[in-house]
């Protein structure tokens, strides 16, 4: 039962993330991509209750930020007027989904003040939304990447593990070949023959086939070693000699053990998958501005001023660590559960 | 014990006298060496004609570390193009007649005079007397008809050469005895004691050899050994490392010395270290282990300013840099490069309309306020106002105008789609890439910047970021490219040296390289006043003439020019004669009279 409500949990706090990420033109209160010139690095508004005369508010305010007139990218808040959160307010247009063109924002407050709840970049765009803009590049190639690999993985496995011979043989020798390769370094040479100005989307769909591709064999030798306990189980053997095809007995008697095993090194891979996105993109080899990813948000820091002055450019890799979290913990449940099955 | 009292003081007697001896012998040997190989400061000799400098007398030595962002790529002074060569063969190296960096005008250097004939054609200079090349070897008018002789060779392609044709004549150079040369030019030429300055004097006696053979582009890499680089500037090779450093010793020759005779320089040794990039020298000097930086970034500056009280190191705004940042796009000849996606596109950077809608489109003080963090200046020509004796006043500085760029835009045959797109006159959405230097993170803000001003005109831009190497081998050989972020300038005050980029025949005419005649009727009236002015001798007619360029490029925006940042540099509070100078070198251009205040607090330490 434990182990059951672990799941939910898990999943829920994933989930929610994933929901978060999916409706980002909604929960975000900008849109990524537009300039403030007037604010750039100005740290996270603060979300106050209590006014500058002490007096307590039920409804969350902002104070409006201005630049310090003597300091370079230096602010303060100008106290004389409060700016209320509202809840559903109209603001920017953007695509719901990618498909409903929507102006209805989850939060936000009047101009000219605005709420940067991540603060901004060097240009003055809002880095709450550019997170939750970037995180549907960076999770959706993570996904995306994973489909493939298990895909492949499962494909490559099943073959190998029940056709065996020589089909095996080459299969296996193949994938270790595989996972000696240092991706890193295979990823940044594959990059490198690339045209120079691809469109977002075909750099994007490149990552992910890039990034899946090369991820397969570790799925496929583990599958493979399911399939080769299945397959001699004596209702296999019953089965066949009852007249079943190969692809029967795949269906019936011999994917339903592999679920398991699939469903973890899903969670296991998309985290890893996210961050090697994230990986190419710090490099400068992702998607290129203004389009926002993790990678990109948090290349950033490679300039020096930047990582010792303005802490909440950190902030992009605290959601890479709550979806790395949320999927290693749905891993571990689902791990938790399998083991307490076998016994 | 009387005896041995008696005994004692004779055999100490015997014993001073030994070391007297030994002491004569080594003070002997260690003359002999020295004369050989040491790089202590050789006393002054009669009748050597040294240059005396006006600088606070300092005391020897110390070793100055300073970081380079790459590592030189040769110490052949004829060849070299690359910034980082070029500074460390400034101080292996001397000129005729130098530009004093402080006060921009020119002084006599190696020369200790020179006249110039009433037709401004014929040029007498006068050599100092007694002058040694680093290796102790005499430097006299050979060497000077030979160094001539190579700059000139148009088979060792000089970069140099350009400036020393006049009227389409290279300069003659005649020996008229050991210590005078005769410079004869076809034409007279503005400012000519200037294109003097950073021609490095070579030894003969070491490169003539390799000169004679062809091989003269082949000579003096950094692999060549110390013994065989040799020159007339304050300091010498002693030893390079390859990936981590070059060390520099004192000149013991160097033929400049202090109000107290002191032979200069001051320092025992220069070192270079490599470190790659702009932050890595920033860490290196914020942790002491280098002495001097030069052209900080603005962000780079705040954050050190803020540390340099406890520290012990001082900061320094000179202003604005001499060098132009602008935005280029590819109007070269295409027609045979098999590149039609790009020809297709030249339909609308060749039009001035779209060309000047683009730069009303840009806001100009927002790249100074976002990429150099207000330490810069907008720029709408090629000269940057800190250039006061060259800078045309009364040149347009439109403010941006979204709406004004709109109105060309129409004018020019461009319609918007129902999304906001911009569509030219046959239905194409106007779409197109800027490339910039990847390494550049200013450049890179720059385009983001512009890239988000053309959005709100409806260009789809696409920044590109390329290796700087790949950036320059598309701009200069493959010409695949559609638009380009680049910098030029900074090296001279004087317009002479611009030659290259804005007559059409130029090697650096960016926008159309190569053109065979001028392309255009505002580029050919560009020759025309450029050719002018390098023949006008008074000051104001030459103003006139440039003012007139500066007007003409202004109008027709080959270039659409953005900014130029203040230059900012550092040093340690205790390099005493530190004057650091808008031009290049902004800071190691004096090197020769810089000094440690106190003993031993160098970063040298370091560096080992």
């Amino acid at each position: 039962m434990a182990s059951k409500r672990k799941i939910v949990a898990a999943v829920m706090f994933l989930l929610s993330l994933h929901l978060a990420i999916l409706l980002a033109g909604f929960v975000a209160p900008y849109d990524p991509a537009a300039q403030n010139r007037d604010f750039p690095f100005a740290p996270p508004t603060r979300v106050r209750f209590v006014d500058a005369a002490g007096h307590l508010h039920a409804r969350p305010f902002i104070y409006q930020c201005v630049a310090r007139p003597d300091g370079i990218y230096e602010y303060e808040e100008s106290r004389e007027l409060r700016y209320p959160v509202h809840l559903f307010v109209v603001g920017p247009e953007y695509k719901l989904v990618g498909l409903w063109p929507s102006r209805v924002h989850l939060f936000g407050v009047e101009a000219p003040a605005q709420i940067f709840l991540a603060g901004t970049d060097n240009y003055g765009r809002d880095q709450f939304s550019r997170i939750l803009y970037g995180g549907q590049i960076s999770v959706a190639a993570g996904l995306l990447a994973t489909g493939t690999s298990l895909l492949l993985g499962l494909l490559i496995g099943c073959v190998s593990g029940f056709y065996g011979k020589w089909l095996d043989e080459s299969a296996m020798r193949l994938a270790e070949l595989f996972l000696v390769l240092p991706w890193l370094y295979l990823l940044l040479a594959v990059r490198a023959f690339l045209p120079l100005h691809i469109s977002p989307t075909q750099t994007f769909l490149l990552l992910v086939v890039v990034i899946g591709t090369i991820g397969w064999a570790r799925p496929a030798r583990l599958i493979r070693g399911i399939v080769l306990g299945a397959k001699n189980r004596k209702y296999v053997t019953a089965s066949r000699s009852f007249g079943a095809s190969d692809y029967y007995i795949l269906r019936r008697h011999v994917l339903p053990h592999t679920y398991g095993i699939l469903l973890t090194q899903a969670a296991l891979l998309v985290p890893q998958y996210v961050i090697a996105e994230v990986t190419l993109s710090f490099f400068g080899l992702g998607l290129s501005e203004p389009m926002p990813s993790w990678g990109n948000l948090l290349a950033n820091l490679q300039q020096y001023n930047v990582l010792v002055s303005y802490w909440w450019m950190f902030l992009p890799a605290l959601a890479l660590v709550l979806v790395s979290f949320g999927y290693l913990n749905v891993a571990n449940a689902f791990h938790e559960r399998l083991q307490s099955g076998s016994t | 014990m009387n005896g041995y009292n008696l005994a004692q003081p004779e055999r100490s007697a015997h014993g001073i006298y030994m070391q007297r001896l030994g002491c004569l012998a080594t003070l002997f040997l260690a003359c002999a060496l020295s004369c050989l190989a040491s790089s202590d400061p050789q006393p002054l000799q009669r009748g050597e004609e040294l240059q005396t400098t006006d600088n606070e007398v300092g005391r020897y030595g110390g070793n100055l570390v300073v970081a380079q962002r790459s590592e030189p790529k040769t110490l052949n002074p004829v060849t070299a193009a690359d910034a980082p060569s070029r500074e460390v063969i400034g101080r292996l190296m001397a000129d005729l007649i130098h530009i004093n960096r402080a006060s921009q005008q020119t002084e006599p250097a190696l020369v200790k005079s020179w006249s110039m004939s009433k037709d401004g054609r014929v040029f007498t200079v006068k050599l100092r007397h007694g002058v040694r090349f680093s290796d102790g070897q005499p430097f006299d008018a050979d060497d000077v008809v030979f160094s001539f002789q190579v700059y000139l060779d148009e088979k060792v392609h000089s970069p140099q050469r350009d400036l020393l044709v006049a009227g389409g004549k290279p300069v003659e150079v005649q020996k008229i005895d050991q210590y005078t040369v005769r410079f004869t030019l076809a034409q007279p030429y503005a400012a000519a004691e200037r294109i003097f300055d950073s021609l490095a004097m070579m030894p003969r006696h070491l490169l003539e050899k390799s000169y004679a053979e062809g091989k003269f582009a082949q000579a003096w890499t950094l692999n060549t050994s110390p013994a065989e680089v040799a020159g007339l500037g304050p300091f010498r090779m002693k030893e390079y490392v390859a990936g981590q450093r070059i060390v520099l010793e004192r000149n013991p020759y160097y033929w400049k010395a202090d109000r107290n005779k002191n032979r200069l320089p001051y320092l025992d040794e220069l070192i270079f270290l490599f470190v790659g990039n702009e932050d890595a020298q920033v860490l290196r000097f914020q942790a002491g282990d280098t002495d001097v930086i030069s052209r900080v970034s603005a962000e780079n500056y705040a954050l050190l300013s803020k540390e340099a009280p406890s520290r012990g190191f001082e900061l320094f705004d000179l202003g604005p840099s001499l060098e132009y940042n602008f935005l280029v796009f590819n109007l070269n000849d295409l027609k045979s490069r098999n590149l039609d996606k790009i020809a297709n596109k030249q339909a609308w950077f060749e039009d001035l309309k779209f060309r000047q809608a683009v730069s009303s489109a840009i806001d100009r003080d927002d790249i100074v306020k976002l990429v150099y963090a207000g330490r810069g200046v907008p720029l709408w020509g090629n000269v940057s106002p800190s250039n006061k004796f060259w800078v045309d006043q009364a040149l347009p500085h439109p403010s941006r105008s979204l709406e004004g760029a709109r109105k060309q835009l129409k004018a020019a045959g461009f319609s918007w789609r129902g999304d906001g797109q911009l569509m030219d006159h046959q239905g194409q959405p106007v779409e197109f890439s800027i490339i910039a230097s990847s390494s550049n993170a200013q450049r890179m803000k720059m385009a983001t910047i512009i890239q988000d001003d053309l959005s709100k005109l409806g260009m789809n831009v696409h920044v590109v970021p390329l290796e700087f190497r790949a950036l320059l081998d598309r701009v200069f050989q493959t010409y695949d490219y559609e638009a380009s972020i680049m910098a030029l300038g900074g090296g001279d005050a004087d317009p002479n040296p611009e030659l290259n980029v804005w007559l059409s025949s130029g090697g650096t005419h960016l926008w159309h390289l190569g053109e065979p005649k001028p392309a255009t009727d505002w580029e050919a009236q560009i020759d025309q006043l450029m050719q002018k002015q390098m023949v006008e001798l008074k000051y104001s007619r030459r103003k006139h003439l440039y003012d007139q360029v500066q007007e003409l490029i202004g109008q027709n925006l080959p270039c659409v020019f953005l900014a130029t940042p203040n230059i900012l540099v550092g040093a340690k509070k205790n390099v005493a004669n530190f004057r650091p100078a808008i031009l290049e070198p902004n800071t190691l251009w004096n090197v020769e009279q810089l000094y440690f205040r106190q003993a031993g607090a160098s970063g040298s330490g370091a560096a080992r």
